[in-house]
Order: C-alpha cells, then structure tokens, then sequence
C-alpha cells in the first residue's frame, strides 16, 4: 500500500513549477484544477445570492431588500449557478480530468482547445460580473422578452454577450469530448467497455455541441435588440416574444440535463465501486444516457403551457416529457439493483451515492406532477417548482459532484481527507437540503408563486423553515471546503486504488504522471470487472 | 499492445524505432496522438463537430425567419423587392468560385505544390474580400434608403417588414463575421504554406480550414434564395 514515494517522482502536480506554467497548461489534469478552482469561487458567489434570499423570505414584509434589488439577486443567483457553476461542474472538472484516463488516452483530442476553453469561460464570467458591478440584472435567468429586450434598464446587454461568450467555452468542451471517444479510445477500449462515466458525459457532449449554439444565437438576437433596434421579439413592428421563449427553452431545457447526465455517469461509477459489483444491465444505464440526451430536446414546450402554446402542442410536450421518466427511472433502478446484494461499505462516497438516489427520485417523480398540463397549470410559477428543480440540480447534480471530488480526490490530489468529515458534510447536506426545499414544495402547492420578496403570513412557518434549512446547508458545503483544503497539506499519501475500484484511472499512481501513463494501456476486460465478492480484499 | 504499434506503424512517414513515444516519427505529430493518421482524423472530426454546431447556430435564425415568414408573407415579398438581387447572385457566384479555389489549394497541399497552395489561397482571399465589398455597397444602399430596422426605417413600409431587415442585416451579418473569421483563418495558412509546412503526410490545417470555409459558403448558398429569391419571384417582380 504504501509504495508511494516512488510514485511521486513524476506527478502531474509537480513538474513544471510556477504560475506561467499552470496559466498555459496543455494537460487535461491541471486544466481540470484550474476549473475545479473557479466554478468552485462561482458557487460560493452564487450560494450568496441565495443567502441574500433566504434572508429575505425569514420574515412576510419585503424588509431587508427592496423588491428591485431582489429581483437582481434571484437573478444573479440562477445566472452564476447555472452558466457558471452548474453546466461546467462536473463536465469541465470530472469529465475533463477523468475522461481521457478513464479510455486510456494520454490528453483529450485538443488540448489547447481545452485551455482555450478555461479563458473563454473567465472572459465571459468577468463580462457577467462587470454586470453585475455595474448594477446587477432584474430579468429573471430566463431573460423573457420583451421585457429583457425592450424595458429593463438593467445591464442586459453586457449579461448577455457574457453568456454567448460562456456558451462558447461548453461547445469547445463538449466538442473536445465527442471527438476524444470516437478517436482516442486505447486498443481493446471498445465503445462497450467504457466506463459508464463517458458514456454519460459523450451524451453530455452532444447536448453541449447541438444545444449551446441555439441559446447562444437567441442571446445574441436579444443584445441586438437592445443595442442595434433591431426588432427580433418586438411586439411594436409584428415580432413574436414568445418565439423568444421557445428558442430559450430549446436549449435550456436540453441544459438540464447537462447539469444532471454527468452526474448519472459518477453516480454510475460510485454506485459500482461502493459496492464492489458490476453495474446492473450496463447497456441499458449507457443507452439511457442518450435517450434521455435526444428526448430531453423534445420537450421543451412543457415550458410554456402557459404561455399561448396550442393546447394540441403541450399535449404532447407533455406525453413526451413523461417519456424522459423511462431512462432515468432504468437508472435509479439499475443502481439500486447494483446495490442489490453487492459488498456495500460505508465510506464518504457511499453517502453521497445514497443521497443522490434518494433526493434525484423525489425530484424525478416531481417533474411528473408538472408535466401534467392540467396539474401544472396550477403549478406554474411555484415554489413548487423552484423545489422540483433544486431537487434535481442541488439534490441530484451538486450530490454526485460532491461525491465523485470526494470519490476522485485521492486520485487528483494524492491526498486522502477525513472520512469523518467526509459523511458529516454528506449527512448535512442531505438534511439541511430536504429542510430547505421540502417546505417549498407545499409552498409552492398552497400558492405561493416565485420571484416576490413579500408573501402572506401564513407562509411564514414553511418559508423559516427552510432559510434554517439553507443554514444547515451552507455549513455542509463549507466543511468540505476546510477539510479537503486541509488535506492538501496534511491528509495521508494516497495510494494508486484506495477504494479497491475498477477502471483504468486507479491502474496509475496518485497523482497520475504528466501524460497518464507510462506504457500505453491495452483493455482486456469489460468495465467494472469485479471479483466475486467474496475473493475482493478491501483496503 | 500489437494493435497501438501497428497504428503507429501505419501512419509513421519518417524512419524511427517502431515501439516508444510516437513524436520521433514527424515533428507535427502531437505527443498525445498514436500516429498522423489518428490525428488527421481526431482534427477532421473536430472541425466537422464544430459545423454542426454552426448549423445550429444559424438555425436559431432560420427556426425565427420560418416563423415570421408564415406570419408576415406580404412583409416578406415587399422585403426581397428592396434587395438588389444582381448584387446577390454576383456574390453568389464569387463565393461558390472561392470554393473551387479552396477545394484546389488543398488538393495542392496534398500533392506539396507550394506554388499552387499559394496562388489559390490567394485566389481565395481575394473572392473573400470581393464578397465583403460587395457587401459592403448593399448594406451602404439599405442605410442611404431607410431600410435599417429601428428609429430611422422608412414610415411609409409596413412595420413587419422592419422584422424582414433584422433578420436580414442578423443572418447577413452573422454569415460576413464568419467571412471575416474565414479570411483571417486563410492568411494564417497563406505564412503556413508560404515557409513550405505543408506536404503529403501532413496537411491537416488547410483540411480542416478548407471544411470551415465551404461551410460558410453553404451557408450563404441558403441564405440567397431565402432572402433574395423567394419573394421576389412570388411578388410578380417589382
């Protein structure tokens, strides 16, 4: 276990020293550093806004904010969590680092694409941020025209063209991915022995590249608009702002799931290792990814079943949109029947594995309800809402991301962190989770609509619940924070495989060497080749 | 392990030990990639990727020119009235010979003609920048008659033909933005070629600029008809 010195010599991590070279890295690790580091300050910003929410929703009257700058904090939230933490988590930082390990390459098929794509991604986020400096947005995240086009006052414009320039640096990603699995695969790495980690991030991959261009054009339509008087979604020469709605949803819904796909594809993996078992019907869980990828850009109009959409039309945006429950309910079943029998051990990835499954079906079977024309029609602009999709984005994405740093930590840093903190932070955040966002959903039930700082009192009791709630879940996501940093300087030498896992990452040392490996790997085996358990030593 | 040597083998040009790390073989060749093969395919797969993002791109734009189209058809005829259509098709026809120009340039490359990579990515840029020109004179005549959408658009055309002109000066516009992109991209080759970098076992750059640049004009090769023809030949003529 304790070979470590010898594995150090080369380390990713070591060689070349300096800013310089970190700033002009090639290497898909340090790369993968690089963004660790900044959708991790994008996330505590974003957590902020909620903060300056929360805070406002503990009592009835707008007291704390005005309703204008309320508007501007919803609106930075969803903004920054969304375009700048969210969609580049787990892609640009897992997938990133992982990925070509995973099929046995030495760099993703582009590396100074993939630095390209880091700078893109701090240009657009300091353009959002001079928006934000500059006054902040009252749009919403959704910028609905015409509103956003023809009557905010606020920094719109620079907002925009800060997301066009962000949307750029997720096609570049998702572009360096697609081409990384049809080119790049290991001899022996055929597309059936993949881990179920890049089947979810090629099917991630291929939302980003068909996706991401279709918001970035509507943006842009909305910039020209404010800024040439062009009249795209303008009302006054004949333009339609619901066009508007359905080119944003076209990619936003699709963007939903590459928040949670990734998260699938790590839930996957953990699931497997925890459990010291193969996945159950891995074809079924690799196929899932992709129809949930191609359903899921079919279903954007359940967005708008308010919005004068013909009634034929969100008939079957609706029946579809209950189609995307097919794959993801083949997931959640898949796993639990992983887990079924497997050797389960108890370790920090085991909670947030169990987390996830737990808070991704309450957030699963959620979305059914809104689905439904006739139920979400009541729905619509809820709490209700705001608690489904915090249950798959918080409960679901940011879970499996917590879990997959704190499963790979090892493998990135070398370092093994406080198993103790490790299921405190993953218990607190479970629970602090469901007491925020449980309460919004009989909020949102009872009526209480979205984007007001101001409510009746007899949503009072719900809405302290849940900014206590927000507490707890603040202090889940900042113990991480200290223990893992901790662990850089003090944490014990991890060793190549510290969790008996299967795959090609954990065949090299912690951290890997600068190109990966040091012979060309050749596959053998399908994913996930584990013993029975009864022959596996642990630990 | 026999098939990654074998890769290595297949697309290796200069002598070199067959096994160990690939990039003694040709000094383009990227330390990540098992042989130039694998590379030239990885970059043409890139860049065909990225079209289709392109296409995507783009699309968001003809999804809102069908929408309006079926909405405001009147708007639509009165609008293509008010493009000079001469001016289009001679665009038309100096960027499809562009294409040929570029076609060639590559084909140039792959047999290591250096002067024929240079006369035709000259050629190249030159028909580029006459389209741009071109351009140029028909966006100069919709300023100096009224027909930029916003405060100044002529009062006395229906207002629905204000939305025919934003998307007309957006998918324009947006399609000239790729021309200039597309002219930068070429000069950057021109040096290339010119110091002499390209030959048979490594063209890869004016491959994949070639792919990007046909692209571009393909695009303009709908936007002709959809904004010139199709109204002016169902309004009667003007």
């Amino acid at each position: 276990m304790h070979n470590v010195v010898e594995q150090e010599r080369h380390s990713y991590l070591d060689a070349p020293y300096g800013v310089a070279a970190w700033l002009l890295t090639k290497d898909h690790k340090r790369i993968a550093i690089l963004y660790l580091i900044s959708v991790t300050i994008f996330f505590a910003v974003g957590g902020m806004f909620a903060a300056g929410i929360r805070l406002e929703l503990l009592t009835p009257k707008g007291d704390l904010w005005s309703s204008d700058m309320y508007n501007k904090l919803f609106t930075l939230h969803g903004v920054v969590m969304i375009f700048f933490f969210l969609i580049p988590s787990i892609p640009a930082t897992l997938g990133n680092f992982l990925m070509p390990i995973m099929i046995g390459a030495k760099d993703l098929a582009f590396p100074r694409i993939n630095l390209l794509s880091w700078y893109i991604y701090v240009l657009g986020a300091l353009i959002t941020l001079a928006a934000v400096f500059n006054g902040g947005i009252d749009t919403g995240w959704t910028f609905y025209t015409p509103f956003s086009s023809i009557a905010s006052t606020s920094n719109v414009t620079t907002a925009a063209v800060g997301v066009f320039v962000t949307g750029f640096s997720s096609i570049l990603t998702g572009l360096n991915f697609i081409v990384t699995v049809h080119r790049m695969r290991a001899p022996g790495m055929t597309w059936f022995r993949m881990p179920l980690f890049v089947w979810a991030h090629y099917a991630t991959s291929l939302v980003m590249i068909l996706g991401t261009p279709v918001i970035a054009i509507t943006v842009l339509l909305v910039a020209a608009e404010r800024f040439l008087h062009l009249g795209i979604f303008d009302p006054r020469v004949g333009g339609d702002p619901v066009l508007f709605q359905h080119l944003f949803w076209f990619y936003s819904h699709p963007a939903v799931y590459i928040m949670i796909l990734p998260g699938m594809g790590v839930i996957s993996e953990l699931v497997s290792a925890v459990s010291r078992k193969q996945v159950f019907g891995y074809g079924f869980v690799a196929f899932s990814s992709l129809a949930i990828a191609v359903l899921g850009f079919l279903v954007w109009g359940h967005h708008l079943f308010v919005s004068s959409q013909s009634i034929y039309a969100g008939l079957v945006f609706s029946i579809i949109t209950m189609l995307v429950a097919v794959p993801s309910a083949v997931k959640t079943f898949n796993w639990a029947a992983t887990m079924y029998k497997g050797s389960v051990t108890w370790e920090s990835p085991t909670f947030y594995v169990v987390g996830f499954m737990g808070l991704f079906a309450i957030g699963g079977l959620t979305g059914l309800f809104l689905a439904t024309m006739g139920l979400d029609i009541h729905l619509t602009d809820t709490y209700f809402v705001i608690a489904h999709f915090h249950y798959i984005m918080v409960g679901g994405a940011i879970m499996a991301f917590m879990g997959g740093l704190h499963f790979w930590w090892p493998k990135m840093t070398g370092r093994m962190y406080s198993e103790a903190g490790g299921k405190a932070s993953a218990i607190l955040i479970f629970v602090g989770f469901n007491l925020t966002f449980f309460p919004q959903f009989v909020l949102g039930y009872m009526g209480m609509p979205r984007r007001y700082h101001a409510y009746p009192d007899e949503f009072q009791v719900l809405n302290v619940l849940s900014t206590s709630g927000a507490a707890v879940l603040g202090l889940g996501y900042l113990l991480p924070a200290i223990y893992l940093t901790y662990s850089l300087f003090r944490g014990a030498k991890a060793p190549a495989n510290p969790w008996g896992a299967k795959g090609l990452e954990w065949t090299i040392p912690s951290p890997p060497p600068t190109f990966n490996f040091d012979e060309d790997p050749v596959v053998t085996e399908p994913a996930y080749d584990y013993k029975p358990a009864r022959e596996v030593k642990v630990g | 392990m026999a098939n990654a040597h074998e890769s290595t083998m297949h697309g290796g040009h200069a002598a070199g030990p067959a096994a160990g790390h690939a990039s003694e073989h040709n000094p383009n060749l990227q330390h990540h990639f098992y042989s130039m093969e694998q590379q030239l395919e990885a970059s043409t797969l890139g860049m065909w990727v990225f079209l289709v993002t392109e296409v995507m791109f783009f699309g968001g734009m003809f999804a809102a020119y069908l929408v309006y189209r079926t909405m405001y058809p009147e708007a639509w005829v009165a609008g293509s009235h008010h493009l000079q259509v001469t001016l289009g098709a001679l665009n038309t026809g100096v960027l499809i010979c562009s294409s040929l120009t570029m076609a060639l340039a590559v084909r140039a490359a792959q047999t290591g003609s250096r002067r024929g990579q240079i006369v035709n990515l000259v050629l190249t840029i030159l028909l580029g920048s006459t389209f741009l020109v071109v351009k140029f004179f028909e966006y100069k005549a919709k300023f100096d008659h009224h027909l930029v959408p916003g405060p100044h658009f002529d009062p006395t055309l229906p207002r629905q033909e204000q939305l025919f002109f934003s998307l007309y000066f957006m998918l324009t516009g947006v399609h000239a933005a790729h021309m200039v992109v597309g002219i930068g991209l070429m000069l950057v080759i021109l040096a290339m070629a010119w110091r002499g970098k390209f030959d048979a076992s490594y063209y890869t750059p004016v491959e994949i600029s070639g792919l990007y640049w046909h692209f571009v004009d393909i695009v303009w090769i709908f936007l002709f008809p959809l904004l010139y023809l199709l109204g002016f030949h169902s309004g009667g003529g003007a």
